[in-house]
């Protein structure tokens, strides 16, 4: 594809000399205003090079420019906090989590390049977010991913599911990261747009901090690992930032091929550069290569910088400077070097075998000069194209659809009324495709290296031990119910925080910060920007609220196929802190004859629901309550109540109730439970309601007093519901309409395994 | 006891390798695949990963490592080795091992708690085990089918050399449900499965791994 113009090049000089040259801004993705913008920047009309460098950095992927003015909020609304060492900005935010251990954790889509090319789309998502990691002079210690699909039975998941779970696979198991957890979730209006979220937690030591700016006059810039090639030329801006239409020009070769050896031997090297000290200034090159790499560090640092293109190792001879200069190709860094330490910086990278390759340096000039073969061919202020991109307030409309959306409520649709219709519903949901066993996808990740994991999936969150001395640790979470923000975008994002809150306090850690991934339709629809400010606003109001502040994210628009957007999906990601792993509380039932009670209070909500869902194909109403006060106060509980040693099991309420909460923890722990729906409750609303701010939690039979006292403090309910049976007992519920619903292990474990191999292979 | 473990550029497993010496109660010594130089250790455990992103063939490049030079010559000269999964393929491809590892029949890498059956406990690496002790370690490969001719693993079998076998499910299509191999003398070992993760009941399904290294201690500290 040549979207970069392939004629000779063309100088400032040129620039000046011939300043009526018809220039392709548009098919850069630049709008007329913008390319106007950047004349009136330069004071003349920008070289083919600046106007490379400018479509990539203005891009929406790269500038946020229709998000930044709502994502300012996570800044204003920022709690009060003394934990973020790294805030909003950086490649990723930094979280203090005591004795001298700091961590940090970003998540990022990939969702365009995933639907174009599955495989090589999900493996690069998780090559760039380890590289934002490593930036930080952290060193990863876990992924996970939250995956959306269309309907599980369409044959277009077909071929993307099972390529985006091997491109993860192949990729993460590879550069020997454990996958912990993460999600994977079936609904159509993923059909077109699948989303492909990648999360990396990486740890490190306070001192060791590392941000990207180039900082010194006379430093040296240096870009290492792999070769510069010709993939994924203007893959960010124009695979997300444009949506595909039929009949236009095949997009496959936007998409860029990883090495994740190359990545392996890159973080070893970079490691070992920032401990010994070597380095001033880092940066990883992702979206728009060295375009963003070059800006962003000079922009950072003193201002200025030069560069010569001349020097970037080739793997492509034919490439133009305008190619060279936005090109995609993975594995790669930047980093700045004084003089004095470069010739150890070029011996360790020599130890790993990595290319490297001095290209410039820094100037006090306040300019980004670049030059190509003696020539000067760019010239710009780097803050102009970093970080001035245009800002934009996106009309925003409330949609004329969302009203009628929430008047069709759920409370007509028809609900089993015996034990019998209970036992076939349950059933019914524990085989469909959003609640079935997960171990097809997650068996294909490697969740045991590096030999810390303590908690992977399908455990509430994935828990990783950080200090093997002190047994320090920390829990992470994604969640996003989309149907609940359709139904509600600022309702549905404090729902989405609520939930991955819950899931970390659920393993005994204290939630502490939030990362986020804003998935979304296009922002020129001013129905989808309504549903973005809102979910923004949701979701700083929540983060205020439950004292976690935002540590970064990514914003993906356009995720949407002609008019028809995907769901509203601001995945939030919790992390929380544990002072000792071997008191984590995992959600198997164990003991026989320990209590089964279930903490929060249990409403008839069933808008969004997963029974609504599967059983009814419904969509609508108002979904449910959200009561951050009590979130805070459940896990203040389960904190608590771990701490202690109290609770020998906890497992969060969400997804098809308490219901699916006993089948899971049954499965887990191989036995099952018998519970009696209290009388005067409605057997139904009890078990398959998706109130929130609860959970299934069980103690020994002498411990029942001191949790009723310990959730008293705090004013949370607990309802007994019963107690664990014996080994492989069957899970059993009383009291349902007259009658009994009971399942064995066996039924339960063989139709929740049989469907994703069903559908899969 | 001095027991080394290998880097190679993408080894993933070799910290796990260096815990479980050191829970086990030996030194873990870090060895360099440039350096061809086994610096005295009293054995080594070549740990999983992807060896040069097991690029050409698993464990391929990696026999080519100047330490391996040495590493050959001491344990045709009975130096302890224990090889795990890509560890297991660059014995296979080195020849101190017969037989190949190809891609699993499933086509899918798989990561589980897998079930063994200890068969040998002759071998420098397995004598704290019982014959027929059944041990759950994890296993996780692409390409963990152990092949080799009729004729090799009659032999195998005959003189006792199978050391693991796969229970319940044979997960990569092994030949014969093998999950680990040794050399003629018993000092060399190449298991599919991970004993490594299975060292801690806090991050493994069990602590039956652990057997492997405190076998190579006992060993050492008796010869």
């Amino acid at each position: 594809m040549s979207t970069a113009p392939r004629k000779s090049r063309d100088t400032v000089d040129d620039a000046i000399a011939h300043p009526e040259r018809e220039q392709p801004y548009a098919e850069l993705g630049l709008k007329a205003n913008e390319y106007e913008r950047i004349k009136e920047i330069l004071g003349r009309r920008p070289t083919s090079g600046e106007l490379a460098m400018y479509s990539v950095m203005w891009s929406e992927h790269c500038s946020y420019k229709s998000s930044k003015v709502h994502l300012r909020q996570f800044g204003d609304k920022k709690p009060e906090t003394d934990k973020l060492l790294v805030g909003i900005g950086e490649n990723a935010g930094v979280v203090d989590i005591g004795q001298g251990w700091a961590v940090t954790f970003k998540v990022e889509s990939h969702n365009h390049p995933s639907y174009v090319e599955p495989y090589q789309g999900a493996a690069t998502g998780i090559g760039g977010i380890v590289r934002d990691i490593i930036s930080m002079g952290a060193r990863p210690v876990a992924v996970m991913d939250p995956l959306r699909f269309g309907a599980a039975d369409h044959p277009d998941t077909r071929r993307v599911l099972p390529g985006v779970v091997a491109g993860i696979g192949g990729y993460g198991n590879c550069l020997g990261l454990p996958n912990i957890g993460g999600e994977v979730v079936f609904d159509p209006c993923y059909q077109g747009n699948p989303l492909v979220n990648a999360l990396c937690l990486g740890t490190l030591r306070h001192e060791d901090i590392h941000l990207a700016s180039a900082k010194g006059v006379g430093n040296l810039v240096v870009l290492y690992g792999a070769k510069t090639g010709g993939d994924g030329i203007g893959g960010a801006s124009i695979l997300a930032s444009e949506t595909f239409e039929d009949g236009g020009p095949a997009k496959r070769p936007a998409v860029q091929v990883g090495d994740p050896f190359m990545e392996k031997l890159l973080i070893e090297c970079t490691l070992e550069v920032l401990h010994a000290g070597l380095v001033e200034g880092i940066q990883d090159l992702g979206a728009a290569g060295i375009s963003c790499a070059t800006s962003e560090l000079a922009s950072n640092g003193d201002g200025g910088m030069h560069v010569v293109l001349d020097k970037v190792p080739l793997r492509d001879h034919t490439l133009t400077p305008e190619e060279i200069l936005m090109s995609e190709s993975q594995e790669r860094m930047a980093a700045v070097v004084t003089p004095a330490n470069i010739d150890a910086f070029l011996d360790v990278c020599r130890k790993w075998d990595v290319d490297a390759a001095i290209i410039g340096e820094v100037t006090g000039t306040g300019r980004l000069v670049i030059e190509w073969q003696g020539e000067v061919i760019v010239d710009v202020p780097p803050r102009t194209v970093a970080h001035d991109g245009p800002v934009y307030e996106r009309p925003i409309e409330r949609p004329d659809w969302q009203d009628a959306l929430i008047a069709d409520a759920p409370s007509s649709l028809k609900r089993p009324a015996s034990a019998e219709e209970v036992r076939a519903t349950v059933l019914q949901l524990v085989g469909s495709p959003n609640l079935a066993s997960k171990t097809w996808v997650t068996s294909q990740y490697d969740r045991y290296v590096l030999g810390n994991t303590v908690l992977a999936q399908p455990e509430d969150a994935g828990v990783v031990r950080v200090d093997e001395g002190s047994g320090l640790g920390v829990a992470i979470s994604t969640d996003c119910n989309g149907r609940f923000a359709k139904l509600d975008p600022y309702n549905g994002a404090k729902l989405a925080l609520a939930e991955a809150y819950r899931n970390v306090a659920a393993t005994g850690a204290e939630p502490l910060a939030v990362t986020n991934c804003l998935n979304f339709g296009s922002p020129e629809d001013p129905a989808v920007m309504w549903q973005f400010s809102e979910a923004v606003r949701g979701l700083a109001d929540a983060c205020l609220e439950l004292g976690t502040p935002v540590t970064g994210g990514n914003v993906s628009f356009y995720n949407q196929t002609g008019d028809v957007a995907i769901h509203p999906t601001p995945v939030v990601g919790v992390l929380g802190v544990i002072d000792d792993v071997e008191k984590r509380t995992a959600m198997a039932l164990g003991r026989e004859g320990d209590v089964v009670l279930v903490l929060g209070e249990t409403r008839d909500e069933f808008a969004g629901s997963e029974w609504a869902h599967v059983v009814h194909g419904h969509l609508g109403g108002i979904p449910p309550e959200v009561d951050l006060a009590a979130e805070r106060w459940l896990a203040q509980v389960l904190v608590a109540g771990s701490r202690s040693g109290l609770l020998s099991a906890a497992h969060d309420v969400s997804d098809a109730g308490i219901a699916q909460a006993l089948v899971e923890m049954s499965l887990r722990g191989g036995v099952g439970a018998t519970v009696t729906v209290p009388d005067g409750t409605d057997p139904f609303v009890l078990l398959l309601s998706e109130s929130t701010a609860r959970a299934v939690v069980t103690v020994s039979p002498s411990d029942v007093a001191a949790l009723e006292s310990l959730a008293g403090q705090h004013g949370v309910p607990v309802t007994r519901l019963g107690v664990v049976g014996a080994p492989g007992a069957d899970l059993v519920v009383e009291n349902v309409y007259g009658g009994t619903a009971s399942w064995t292990l066996d039924e339960l474990r063989a139709t929740a395994d049989a469907t994703l191999p069903a559908l899969f292979g | 006891m001095r027991v080394g473990v290998v880097t190679f550029p993408g080894s993933l497993d070799d910290r796990d390798a260096a815990r479980a010496v050191r829970i086990a109660g030996g030194e873990a010594v870090a060895l360099w695949h440039a350096d061809a130089d086994l610096h005295g250790v009293d054995a080594v455990v070549l740990p999983g990963g992807f060896s040069y992103g097991d690029y050409l063939r698993c464990g391929a490049i990696a026999r080519f490592a100047p330490v391996m030079g040495e590493l050959v010559k001491a344990a045709q000269g009975g130096l302890p080795v224990l090889g795990i999964c890509n560890g297991f393929q660059i014995l296979c491809e080195s020849h101190l091992l017969p037989g190949a590892l190809v891609r699993n029949d499933s086509l899918h890498f798989v990561c589980r708690d897998q079930r063994l059956r200890i068969e040998s406990t002759s071998t420098a690496w397995t004598s704290s085990y019982e014959v027929g002790q059944e041990i759950v370690v994890p296993l996780k490969n692409g390409e963990g089918g152990y092949v080799a001719d009729e004729a090799t693993l009659d032999r195998l079998e005959g003189e006792g050399r199978v050391v693991a076998r796969y229970l319940e499910l044979n997960p990569n299509g092994s030949r014969r449900d093998i999950a680990g191999i040794a050399n003629e003398r018993g000092n060399v070992v190449g298991l599919m499965p991970h004993p490594e993760h299975a060292v801690e009941p806090l991050t493994g399904p069990t602590t039956d791994g652990l057997g492997f290294f405190t076998s190579i201690l006992k060993g050492l500290v008796e010869a």
